[in-house]
């Protein structure tokens, strides 16, 4: 098998044992970059020069001797909404096309600390704004298994780097569905952590109260191995707790015998293609093999769960994204004092921002508004608490919550993008971990015509270990770590 | 006011797109209306749920009075603060115009 | 028409916590004044992509004990929130301040405070108190309508601010102004804020007459400012009633230059702030334990101080208002009369003299060159007989400009009191010699005598002691008579 397709652990073990120079590793990603990136545009930053520097420090510390991270010499991806010093960050978006970070989002200062190697930013939807990828301003990042179809978003560059080879783990954030998405249409694993528990110190924020830094890997250890090293407690980042577990890669190991698993008949239901309740059906069939237990149950108030999240993300959305004005950062319109600021700060957002941007600016705008607050906004903070309540109750019953992660296959590049509405009903089973906070995986469970289908994994708060061991199984069980797709 | 702009009118829009600072072109104006009564007509399902007596959630982790101490760190030095600024002057940044 | 309509009028007045270390929600140094533009900055008061705020503890304790010394009740659980607007200061394009929205109530509210207009009592209501960060400044080279771009300073941005509302309680400007003076000295003393600092203390005001819309005065940054808008608004409200003229609500910005009020936006153009929640920030929920803390550290207040001034020291009510009315001129009457002993003479140089002289150097109580132990040096010069009431006034005013101490003041003008009788003897001399018919006035005239001792005050530049002179005078004129 090619090095690049090696699981980040393997890799690092050679890399331990000198049998492979972090350097060799970083330059044959550089080169698998060169050779795919034509076709997939997963990146919108390649930093081939800061990474190999990297990489050579990493060697150097090695021959020495001396102790180097748990990511010693990996080359990982990083969405381009996560701060990174001194590297262009982008959000996918014009008006921050040439913004360079003072400062590094905490997740980068710990992957760094472990002695990660940043091969590069990931394209991603336009401020994580989408569920294709479609909406950067850098260009759609394509399907690795299939360039006519898109690779789901707002991760979708991070996803696709690691489908088609180009790094061996990602960082990606998830605000209603964003890492599980594309996780799921790229055929990897990506987990969304429990509120709190990954610092979003500098990850340019979209919805606060949503979102989420997490994982991203081919393999169920690797994504665990990331997000060990990603959790926990920063001061920084007031809403971020103290990781009740040390390690993630530790717990791994284990019977699923016994497990009590639930499947939102809403999740499920209308709007859902019949190969993913298939493909879905199928694997808790293999499931019910090792001893997992599975009961079909009703949570009428997810059909709430989707308006609920976009007024809140979208409202946030339209205040967060008010400090592009060009001012300080950003692009700035052009003019010689024949304008006033709110002339320039109107036309600067104009050409800086695109038309999904705006139209949640504007949507956020009106919930927050005199006369709809109530109605919009405040109703779907109330809407939040009823379907925790729901989840909390859920979770007495079940260990598990288990469904499809997207509703539909990969589809066709611009099938949707001029249905606003519709592209956010892909996002129906995604959000209702992002409105509890509880922590959600998706892993593949099939494939259909070459296009992967994944599975979702939802526990109580907290419980990555759960997923994560599910997860973890299930890839041994299905073996659809070893698929890869032809580029 | 017709079907089309059941839920918001282009007039809001248009008021809507000044609290934001984003210039619109009519063209803009017209679709925006458009998508925008659709999704609200979508959205607007949440009427049909009772939410008398329930609290808002306003963080879905309940951690209360997180604080740092009163201490001092180091600042930026003024030419990274400047650094991405499009213009800048003196040390300091440029702003269009008030009047 | 009878020009005597009632007028209310209310404040909303912005405290900057001084005392604070660090800004409300970032490690940058909250001592921005006098420092090069953009040089206390972070990616947090800059308002960089991807950067959070941590709320400083100690700015909410402070924050409390102003409500506590305000006799607020205090809330339970309490939110940040986005007060969401457009304008170049602001770095975010939103303040982060605090608004009262479902299941969270500002810091505290329902509070009052007793001041002194006038000589009689007066107590304002207290409508709410909250914490919130103050934007960047704007510069605007050559004037805000001439300049052709602005320009940003984001020191100041991110300082911890506390907005007091009051009802609109106020009857006068004079009332208002008296109440900031009250507020002022009440914050001062709890050491959470020093007045004397430039833009320390800003207000909007309130102000609606009988029979016209309520009007928003925005931008007044002194205390005198407070006043003169106050009036000119009053006045121009009168005037509008009087004529017949209606108006609606509006907001107004105070033109300090100019000392005129002008049209910022109509109730039409009123902003839609989209108060919610900061996401980034958690409830503050306020324990018993920590307002009881509070109250045992809760410093002497200056109702209280006061008392104790009249009861301690014997001072009349006035003087002990006048010296409670500014923190750290009652620090110096305190530590003034530790060495020296009287408490009047020293109350009565501070409220006169000595604040006059602050008033035309326009200096405050702290920034100035005179010390307490320089006054007190001062005054014993006066008990000694060194120097006269007089020259005394002279002295001070040199201290004051040079930071000298008195007896170096005295030395090097010379103004030492002459006592020495031989000397005075030989001056008289002179004087009678030279003016032969004024002495024979004076042996006729008692009253005469005046004429002489000027003489002889001319002589010795005013030094000569008067009453010793005069005793002399008489003395030669009754040897002269006996001859």
């Amino acid at each position: 098998m090619k090095l690049y397709w090696l699981p980040a652990y393997e890799v690092k073990q050679k890399i331990l044992s000198q049998e492979l120079k972090a350097e060799e590793v970083t330059q044959e990603i550089v080169e698998r970059i060169r050779m795919v990136e034509d076709k997939v545009n997963a990146f919108i930053t390649v930093c081939e020069d800061e990474a190999l520097k990297k990489a050579k420090e990493v060697d150097k510390k090695i021959v020495k001797g001396e102790k180097v991270g748990v990511l010693a010499g990996i080359p990982i991806a990083v969405k381009d909404n996560i701060s990174t010093k001194n590297i262009r960050t982008t959000c996918g978006s014009k008006i921050l096309e040439n913004y360079i970070p003072p400062f590094n989002a905490t997740v980068i200062e710990k992957i760094l600390a472990e002695d990660a190697v940043i091969i590069g930013k990931t394209n991603m939807d336009e401020f994580a704004m989408g569920t294709t990828t479609e909406t950067s301003y850098f260009g759609p990042t394509k399907n690795p298994w299939d360039l006519t179809r898109v690779p789901g978003g707002s991760s979708g560059g991070s996803a696709a780097a690691l489908a088609a080879g180009e790094a061996f783990l990602a960082l990606g954030s998830d605000t209603g569905g964003s890492i599980r998405c594309p996780a799921c249409f790229c055929g990897v694993v990506g987990l969304k952590p429990t509120y709190g528990l990954v610092s979003r110190y500098g990850l340019i924020a979209y919805a606060n109260t949503f979102e989420q830094i997490g994982p991203m890997a081919r393999t169920t250890f690797d994504c665990a191995l990331l997000l060990t090293v990603i959790a926990g407690w920063d001061w920084r980042d007031s809403t971020s707790v103290e990781t009740p577990q040390k390690s993630y890669v530790e717990v791994l190991d284990g019977e699923l015998k016994g497990l009590k698993v639930g499947i939102p008949r809403e999740m499920v239901g209308e709007g859902v293609e019949e190969k993913v309740v298939k493909a879905v059906y199928d694997y808790v069939f293999r499931l019910e093999e090792f001893g997992v237990k599975w009961e079909e149950f009703s949570l009428p108030i997810l059909n709430y769960a989707l308006p609920a999240y976009y007024l809140i993300a979208m409202s946030e959305a339209s205040s967060n994204l008010a400090r592009f004005d060009g001012v300080r950062y950003g692009y700035r319109f052009p003019s010689d004092g024949n304008l006033d600021w709110n002339d320039v700060f109107s036309k600067s957002r104009r050409d800086g921002f695109g038309a999904e941007v705006k139209r949640r600016i504007i949507l956020g705008t009106y919930a927050l508004s005199a006369g709809y607050y109530g109605k919009f906004f405040l109703k779907s903070l109330k809407t939040i608490t009823l379907i925790k309540k729901d989840f909390e109750e859920a979770f007495k019953r079940f260990d598990v919550l288990i469904g499809p992660t997207m509703p539909i296959l990969p589809f066709k590049l611009k099938e949707k993008i001029d249905n606003p509405l519709a592209l956010y009903l892909c996002d129906i089973d995604t959000v209702p971990a992002n409105l509890t906070g509880v922590p959600a995986i998706s892993f593949p469970c099939g494939f259909s015509n070459g296009l992967p289908i994944g599975v979702q994994v939802m526990a109580p708060p907290f419980r990555e270990d759960l997923t994560l061991k599910i997860a973890y199984k299930s890839e041994k069980i299905l073996g659809f770590d070893r698929f890869k797709p032809n580029l | 006011m017709g079907e089309k702009e059941k839920h918001i009118s282009r007039s809001q829009v248009e008021h809507l797109a000044w609290l934001a600072r984003l210039e619109l072109t009519e063209e803009e104006k017209e679709l925006y209306t458009q998508q925008l009564n659709e999704i609200l007509e979508y959205f607007n399902r949440l009427s049909e749920i009772d939410t008398s007596n329930v609290p808002p959630t306003y963080h879905v982790i309940g951690k209360v009075n997180v604080f740092r101490e009163d201490e001092v760190q180091p600042s930026l030095k003024t030419e990274e603060a400047l650094k991405n600024a499009p213009r800048k002057r003196n040390g300091f940044f440029e702003a269009p115009k008030i009047l | 028409m009878s020009l005597d309509l009632k007028v209310k009028i209310g404040l909303e007045v912005h405290c900057q916590l001084t005392s604070l270390k660090s800004k409300l929600f970032c490690g940058c140094s909250s001592n921005y004044r006098g420092k090069p533009p953009n040089t206390c900055v972070c990616p947090v008061c800059l308002g960089l992509p991807g950067a959070m705020p941590v709320v400083n503890r100690k700015a909410v304790e402070m924050a409390l004990l102003i409500a506590l010394a305000l006799n607020c009740k205090i809330a339970k659980t309490t939110f940040f929130a986005r007060k969401n607007y457009f304008y170049p200061d602001l770095p975010k394009n939103f303040q982060i301040s605090q608004y009262d929205l479902e299941g969270g109530e500002p810091l505290a509210s329902n509070g009052y405070v007793t001041f002194t207009v006038n000589k009689t009592r007066k107590t304002v209501r207290i409508r709410r108190i909250h914490l919130e960060e103050d934007p960047g400044k704007l510069v605007h080279p050559g004037g805000i309508g001439v300049s052709p771009y602005t320009l940003v300073d984001y020191n100041r941005s991110g300082i911890a601010l506390v907005e007091i509302v009051t009802e609109p309680d106020f009857e006068s400007p004079v009332e208002a102004r008296s109440f900031l003076q009250k507020l002022r000295s009440i914050l001062e003393h709890l050491g959470v804020f020093d007045g004397s600092l430039e833009g320390a203390m800003r207000c909007d005001a309130n102000v609606s007459v009988e029979g016209g819309g309520r009007i928003e005065i925005k931008n007044i940054s002194s205390f005198k400012d407070v006043e003169r808008a106050l009036s000119y608004e009053i006045i121009r409200q009168k005037d509008l009633i009087k004529k017949g003229v209606k108006f609606g609500m509006e907001t107004r910005h105070w033109d300090e230059t100019k000392r005129v009020t002008v049209t910022l936006r109509t109730k039409e153009e009123e902003q839609d702030y989209r108060y919610f929640v900061e996401p980034d920030l958690c409830p503050i929920v306020i324990g018993d334990e920590l307002i009881e803390k509070l109250k045992k550290e809760m410093p002497e207040l200056p109702d209280a101080r006061k008392e104790r001034f009249i009861r301690e020291y014997g001072l009349p009510e006035y003087n002990a208002e006048v010296l409670v009315g500014e923190r750290a001129l009652a620090d110096f009457f305190e530590e003034c009369v530790k060495i020296y002993g009287k408490p009047k003479p020293i109350a009565n140089w501070l409220m006169g003299d000595f604040l006059q002289c602050l008033h035309s150097l326009d200096v405050s109580v702290s920034q100035c060159k005179v010390k307490p132990e320089h006054l007190a040096d001062m005054l014993m010069l006066i008990d000694k007989g060194d120097i006269s009431i007089k020259i005394a006034k002279k002295v001070l005013w040199e201290m004051m400009k040079t930071g000298k101490t008195a007896s170096v003041v005295v030395e090097e003008k010379g103004w030492r009191r002459i006592t020495d009788e031989k000397f005075l003897l030989e001056v008289i001399g002179k004087v009678f010699q030279e003016n032969s018919k004024a002495v024979k006035d004076a042996l006729v005239d008692g009253k005469a005598i005046h004429y002489l001792v000027g003489k002889v005050m001319e002589i010795t530049k005013g030094m000569a002691d008067p009453e010793l002179t005069n005793k002399l005078i008489r003395e030669k004129l009754a040897e002269l008579k006996n001859d």
